[in-house]
C-alpha cells in the first residue's frame, strides 16, 4: 500500500508539474494536452468504478461522455445566442456558468445510466458488452440526426463557458479546475473502493453466488455502481467539450468507449491511479509518434497486447505488482 | 413435536434425462442435525441448491420457517434466515479473510449503501466478523489473503460467514471436506455445539461426523431418498448398506 500511494502522489505531481512548467516556459499546447490527460483520465476513473471495481466492462460509456458534452454544448449555444432553452414552468436561457453545466451533465448522464444500466445489467458476459455497445451506438446515430443541436457537424461555442472566481480563458486556470476535480473525483473512488458499498460490490465480481447468499442484491449493487460511473463519465465529457470548446457525435462514438476503456485496461483495472496512467501514456502516445507516423496505433496495440498478455494488472500492476488486500 | 424448519416436499429437478431430484421430501426440525448421505452424484448438492434458491425446481414446494419459499431467490431466502456454505468454496479470493467475513456481517445488516465510510473500521461489523473467525478457529489468519487459504481454511472461512448472518437454518455442503483428522474432530464438536443456535441440513461424506451429530440421516441414491431415519436404523437399514455403506467398506 505505502509504495503505491508514494507512486500515486508521483504521478499526481507529474501531471501537476507538466503544465506549471509550460506556464513558466509559456508553452500553452502543452497545458492544453496536460488538461487533456486530466479530463481523459477523470472519464477512466468513472469507467473504472463500473469495470475495476464492479467487473463491468461497459462498451458504451462514450454515451455518457457524449452527454456530458452535449449537457454543455446545449446550455451554453443557447445563451450564446440568447434563444430561451423553455420558457415554462419558468424561463430558462440556458447557461454558460461551468458549476450548473456540471450539475446537468451529471444528472443527465446518471439519469441514462439508470436507464441503460437497468436494462443491460439484466445480462452478463458477452451480452453485456453488446448490449451496452447497442445503447452507445443508439444514441450516437440519435445525436447525428438530431439538426436543432447540429446534427453530423456538432456544435460549436465561441468563448469558453465562465466559473466564478476564475478566469477559463487562462489555459492554466482550466487546467487547474480540472485537476482539482480530478483529485475530489480520485479521493471520493478511494472513499467507495473502501466503503461498505464497495466491499459489496467487489464481492460480487468476485463471486456473485457469495453475495446473494449474504443476502444482498448484486444487480442493485452494480447498477448503483453503473450510475456513479456514468455520472463521473459524463462530467468529463462536459469538460471536454469545453476545453474544445466544441461538442459532435464523435464524442458518443464507440470509438470513444474504446479508448476510454483503454486508458482503464493500460494503466490498470481496478486501479485507483490506473485512468490517468493510461490517459497519459496514451495522449504521449498519440502526440509523440503520432507526429512520426499515422499508424501509431499499431504501437498501441502491441503495448496493449503485451499489457494484456503478460502484465494483467496494466502499466501500474507491472511496476507495483498484485495489489494488497487492505486492512 | 414443534413444526419443522424446513420442510421440502415432492421436490423433483431433471438436466435433461438426469434426474437429480426424483420426488424428494424431508424435513428438519429445531434443534436438529439432519444429514444427508449418498454416493458421488446423487444429487445432494442439487438438493442444497434448490433448498438455498439458487437452482429452480421443475416441481415440489420448499417451505421454511414456516413461509413458502419455492419462488423466492437467493437473497430473500438468506434474509429469511438460510444460511447456507458451500461444497465448492465460493470466497472472494481477492480480499482477505477478515474482509470476507465482513461482507457476511453487512448481509445480516441487510444493507450495504454506505458510500463514504471505511467499512473495515465500522466497530460493529468488525466485532461480528472477529466473533465468527473466532469461533471457528481462523482468528489468526484474518489478515491473510484468503486465495492463500488451504483448503481445510476455505472451509472453515465458509462456516465463519454463514455464522455471521446468524441464520435460523443452516444447509452446510460438505463443510469436512479437506479438513483432515483433527480438522474433522474440532468441527464436529463445533457443530454439535452450534445445533443450539440453528438446526443444520448436512451433507456429508465422513461418515464419523455423521454417526455422531446427526440425529436422522437421509440417504440419497440416484436423485431419490431410498431411506430415512435415526442413525441407527440408517446404520442397520441392509438396502443402505449395499447402496451405500457397504461401498465404503470395501473403499
Ligand atoms: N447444472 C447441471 N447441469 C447438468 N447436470 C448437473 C448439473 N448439476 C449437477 N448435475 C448432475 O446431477 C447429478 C447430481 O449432482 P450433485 O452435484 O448434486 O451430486 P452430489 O450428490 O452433490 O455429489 P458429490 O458427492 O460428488 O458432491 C450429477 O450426475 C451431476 O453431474
Ligand atoms: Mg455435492
Amino acid at each position: 500500500m505505502g509504495r503505491e500511494r508514494i507512486f500515486n502522489a508521483g504521478i499526481l505531481l507529474a501531471l501537476l508539474l507538466v503544465p506549471l512548467i509550460a506556464w513558466k516556459m509559456d508553452e500553452p499546447f502543452l497545458i492544453t494536452l496536460a488538461t487533456k490527460v486530466t479530463i481523459l483520465a477523470l472519464a477512466g476513473v468513472g469507467l473504472n468504478i463500473a469495470l475495476g471495481l464492479g467487473g463491468l466492462v461497459s462498451l458504451g460509456h462514450a454515451a455518457f461522455f457524449g452527454i456530458g458534452g452535449y449537457a454543455m454544448g446545449i446550455l451554453a449555444s443557447h445563451a450564446q445566442n440568447y434563444e430561451p432553452l423553455f420558457s415554462w414552468p419558468f424561463l430558462f436561457e440556458g447557461s454558460n456558468q461551468m458549476p450548473l453545466i456540471w450539475l446537468v451533465a451529471v444528472v443527465a448522464s446518471a439519469a441514462a445510466a439508470l436507464v441503460i444500466g437497468a436494462l443491460s445489467l439484466r445480462t452478463s458476459g458477452v451480452y453485456f458488452i453488446m448490449i451496452t455497445l447497442a445503447f452507445g451506438q443508439m444514441l450516437y446515430y440519435f445525436t447525428i440526426s438530431w439538426s436543432a443541436y447540429g446534427g453530423e457537424d456538432g456544435l460549436s461555442i465561441w468563448v469558453r463557458n465562465e466559473m466564478p472566481g476564475v478566469n477559463t480563458l487562462d489555459p492554466i486556470q482550466f487546467f487547474a479546475v480540472t485537476f482539482v476535480i480530478l483529485c475530489l473525483t480520485l479521493w471520493s473512488a478511494a472513499r467507495v473502493a473502501q466503503s461498505a458499498f464497495g466491499l459489496a460490490l467487489s464481492a460480487a465480481r468476485q463471486s456473485e453466488e457469495r453475495v446473494e447468499t449474504v443476502g444482498l442484491a448484486p444487480f442493485k449493487l452494480r447498477l448503483m455502481a453503473f450510475v456513479i460511473s456514468g455520472a463521473i463519465t459524463g462530467l468529463a465529457g462536459a469538460l471536454f467539450a469545453d476545453l474544445n470548446r466544441f461538442v459532435s457525435p464523435t464524442m458518443l462514438s464507440w470509438h470513444t468507449s474504446g479508448e476510454i476503456m483503454i486508458f482503464v485496461i493500460l494503466g490498470g483495472v481496478g486501479r485507483l491511479y490506473g485512468p490517468v496512467v493510461g490517459a497519459a501514456v496514451y495522449i504521449l502516445l498519440e502526440h509523440f509518434l503520432g507526429g512520426i507516423s499515422e499508424y501509431w496505433q499499431i504501437f498501441l496495440g502491441l503495448l496493449l497486447l503485451g499489457m494484456v498478455l503478460f502484465a494483467r494488472g496494466g502499466l501500474i500492476g507491472a511496476l507495483l505488482g498484485r495489489e494488497v488486500a487492505h486492512d | 413435536m414443534t413444526e419443522p424448519v424446513l420442510r421440502v416436499e415432492n421436490l423433483s429437478k431433471s438436466f435433461g434425462a438426469l434426474k437429480a431430484s426424483n420426488e424428494i421430501s424431508l424435513d428438519l426440525r429445531p434443534g436438529e442435525i439432519h444429514a444427508l448421505i449418498g454416493p458421488n452424484g446423487a444429487g445432494k448438492s442439487t438438493l442444497i441448491k434448490q433448498i438455498s434458491g439458487n437452482l429452480q425446481p421443475d416441481s415440489g414446494r420448499i417451505e421454511a420457517l414456516g413461509r413458502d419459499v419455492t419462488a423466492l431467490d437467493t437473497v430473500a431466502r438468506a434474509r429469511l434466515g438460510l444460511g447456507r456454505t458451500f461444497q465448492i468454496s465460493s470466497l472472494a479470493m481477492e480480499f482477505s479473510v477478515l474482509q470476507n467475513v465482513v461482507l457476511g456481517a453487512l448481509g445480516a445488516r441487510g444493507r450495504a449503501f454506505g458510500l463514504f465510510r471505511n467499512v473495515m473500521k465500522d466497530k460493529a461489523l468488525l466485532a461480528t466478523a472477529q466473533e465468527a473467525l473466532t469461533r471457528v478457529g481462523l482468528h489468526e489468519a484474518a489478515q491473510q489473503r484468503t486465495s492463500d487459504l488451504s483448503h481445510g481454511q476455505r472451509r472453515q472461512l465458509e462456516v465463519a460467514v454463514a455464522l455471521t448472518l446468524k441464520p435460523r437454518l443452516f444447509l452446510m455442503d460438505e463443510p469436512m471436506a479437506g479438513l483432515g483428522a483433527s480438522g474433522s474432530k474440532d468441527l464436529t464438536a463445533f457443530l454439535e455445539r452450534l445445533r443450539h443456535e440453528a438446526p443444520i441440513l448436512l451433507v456429508e461424506h465422513d461418515m464419523d461426523a455423521v454417526f455422531a451429530l446427526a440425529d436422522r440421516i437421509s440417504v440419497l441414491v440416484y436423485g431419490e431418498v431410498i431411506a430415512s431415519g435415526t442413525a441407527d436404523e440408517i446404520r442397520n437399514n441392509s438396502e443402505v448398506r449395499r447402496a451405500y455403506l457397504g461401498e465404503e467398506e470395501q473403499a
